[in-house]
């Protein structure tokens, strides 16, 4: 997640990185991390949660912008085998969800142009 | 390929999503995706979210996903299937290869990967669902997803941050940020080969993408630990892809 503020708003910070603040902590799927300072009035201070969740903050201060890393907790890249939701667009700008293909088997595979 | 395959399989309820990891975006992809043509959703993906997300270390790499949105086998490497007619522009026509690129083509050719074996479990998946054997239990799929270390998980944040500065134009400002990528992920591939892929060489257009590594002359200006050539014949061409495994041994 890229950020140009280490204060955000609760809803940023959910969408960004696809954990939701509860009152046992930061949830994502069955997994939560206890919050002993949890947000409040619907902002997060980005130092505090990276700290407590640990997840990596990785700054360049001289240019005002971060970028807040994933968790590794479970020292897997999945948590658990529910495919998290993906936004991206086409070559158009068109954006496409990932979830709006329930339904069908998907094939999702990953290319570059190198 | 993946175009002719989907629509070989269309009647079978399977839809294929193909998404280009690319941090300068779509115009470097548009040639080959307009080539393909496709009629399922082609995705640009400038962040390489996708890649954090499902654990693509390498390309091409694929996830399976079910009717319920249940990942059904984690990342690994995905050939095109052989079977249907290839719908790439060849870049290489008319080039006279340069030395480095026919050295590319050797380690190239060494190259495991079995194209046949995972079109074949491809097919059985769609037809058999999760009675298939290549389908794998909720458990399985975590266990076999990527391992991501506090150093690995440090390292796409580094890329990220990366993404962002060649996105927004600043190619100078990216590169610390990928060369601390490069450290921190050692089992990256996709990370290495995105950076290399920008710098310049004595060739141009998108075949220029392929040489990935110092410009002959201008070896001390190379900003990368390592290049393409140099770490495939380090690590072993034939260790390039894991194996393709049916089920956890």
């Amino acid at each position: 997640m890229i950020l140009d503020s280490l204060d955000v708003s609760q809803d940023a910070f959910e969408t960004g990185t696809g954990w939701e603040i509860k009152p046992e902590g930061a949830c994502k799927g069955d997994v939560c991390i206890p919050l002993p300072s949890p947000p409040e009035a619907g902002r997060v201070d980005v130092e505090s949660i990276a700290d407590q969740m640990g997840l990596p903050l990785v700054g360049d201060p001289e240019r005002s912008v971060w970028a807040l890393g994933p968790e590794s907790v479970g020292a897997r890249t999945l948590l658990s085998a529910q495919a998290p939701e993906l936004r991206l667009p086409d070559l158009n700008g068109n954006q496409f969800t990932l979830s709006s293909l329930r339904g069908s088997k998907v094939v999702m595979v990953a290319w570059s142009p190198y | 390929m993946w175009q002719a395959f989907r629509e070989d399989v269309a009647d079978q309820g399977v839809e294929i999503v193909t998404v280009a990891l690319e941090t300068t975006g779509a115009e470097a992809c548009r040639q080959f995706i307009e080539a393909a043509n496709p009629a399922h959703p082609s995705l640009i993906d400038q962040y390489h979210k996708s890649a954090e997300l499902f654990g693509f270390v390498n390309i091409p790499n694929a996830v399976w996903i079910d009717e319920d949105g249940m990942i059904v086998r984690p990342s690994e490497p995905a050939p095109a299937p052989p079977s249907m007619k290839a719908d790439r522009p060849n870049i290489f026509a008319d080039l006279v290869p340069p030395q480095r690129l026919l050295d590319i083509m050797g380690e190239a050719v060494k190259i495991r990967s079995n194209p046949a074996a995972y079109e074949a479990a491809l097919r059985d998946w769609f037809t058999n669902g999760s009675q298939s054997q290549f389908a794998m239990t909720p458990d399985e799929v975590v266990n076999r997803s990527q391992p991501r270390s506090a150093d690995e998980a440090r390292g796409q944040a580094n890329f990220e941050l990366a993404a962002h500065f060649e996105a927004n134009g600043d190619h100078d400002a990216a590169i610390p940020y990928y060369r601390e990528a490069h450290r921190l992920t050692p089992e990256n591939f996709s990370y290495r080969r995105q950076a290399w892929s920008l710098e310049p060489n004595e060739l141009d257009g998108p075949v220029a993408r392929f040489w990935q590594g110092p410009a002959v002359g201008a070896e001390d200006a190379w900003p990368y630990e390592g290049d393409w050539l140099s770490d495939v014949k380090a690590m072993g061409a034939e260790n390039y892809y894991p194996e393709f495994k049916a089920e956890q041994a």
